[in-house]
């Protein structure tokens, strides 16, 4: 098998000028590429300095492939806060949870201990949640 | 319900904020009112709003989200059933009992027995417990697919 794990996780996001803001500055991700092609769509992918490279690609549905009724229907699922594009990993959830609420970062769930490890959870600027969890290390015994 | 709702999504924005707030602070005394005032919604529009929206009233999505944090205090710390019951923000045993089994199935102490027999917490994170609901009800379990005709393909 040659799949070496997931390279790209689109992000649907209601505006990829605020988006952008809130990735870079608020999660501190850097910018990996931010091109606005000739169909309108924008080319907008940032990355955690601590990855192994994996990327988020922040998409407006109403400037994306979708058609127009999709879009809204996206745009809705977004704004009601009920998708997620799943875990960001830290290394620690308690000293990034400060650091993060200090610049402004909503958090639904400060860090809270769980069997696998210290979770929070946050939303970004258009209303994804993620989870943020710093995994418990597997017990050698 | 009659199909997806689609609002501005400044309105569904506001109305999320709000179910945040229910969210961080169901062990408060939070006031419906407070809330609503927060969006711009009369109270009696944001409760109707938020039904729409989220399929249920800010009040139950409130009691649910207690009793959900509840079950989650039984399963795993040493408290009394009066101490979780107060712990979660109800104000009376009788209330959270009953408001318990009508939406677990049974009372706070079977519930907790229950889990005990069963061993211990499933590898599912939080979350994922937190924020997914506990399903359809089954009147909607078909999503609606049957509800659209597609014109046949063409082989």
């Amino acid at each position: 098998m040659m799949i070496t794990g997931v390279s790209i996780v689109t992000v649907w996001v209601l505006d990829t000028e605020s988006a952008k803001e809130f990735y870079t500055k608020q999660l501190g991700f850097d910018l990996t590429n931010d091109i606005h092609l000739d169909s309108g769509m924008r080319w907008l992918t940032v990355r955690s300095p601590g990855s192994s490279g994996q990327e988020f690609l922040l998409v407006d549905p109403a400037h994306s492939m979708l058609d127009t009724d999709t879009a809204v229907q996206v745009r809705a699922l977004v704004a009601k806060g009920a998708l997620s594009p799943g875990v960001m990993a830290t290394t620690n959830c308690r000293a990034d949870y400060e650091t993060l609420a200090e610049r402004g970062v909503e958090f639904i769930q400060p860090p809270a201990d769980r069997p696998y490890g210290i979770e929070a959870i946050l939303r970004d600027d258009s209303g994804n949640w993620f989870s943020f969890t710093q995994h418990r290390a597997p017990d050698p015994g | 319900m009659s199909g997806p709702v689609v609002a501005d999504v400044n309105s569904l924005r506001a109305l999320r904020r709000a179910r945040d707030r229910i969210d961080r602070d169901y062990a408060e005394q939070l006031d419906i009112a407070a809330l609503a005032a927060d969006t711009g919604y009369s109270l009696g529009q944001f409760i109707r709003a938020f039904n729409a929206v989220y399929g249920e009233t800010p009040g139950r999505y409130r009691t649910r989200r207690r009793v959900e944090r509840a079950c989650e205090l039984l399963r795993s710390v040493n408290l009394t059933v009066t101490e979780i019951c107060m712990l979660v923000g109800f104000s009376s045993l009788g209330s959270f009992s009953r408001r318990f089994a009508d939406i677990v199935g049974r009372s706070p102490s079977e519930y907790r027995r229950e889990a005990a027999r069963l061993g211990g917490p499933a590898p599912i994170p939080g979350c994922f417990a937190l924020m997914w609901r506990t399903g359809l009800p089954a009147a909607h379990r078909n999503f609606g697919e049957a509800a659209i005709a597609l014109p046949a393909v063409r082989s």
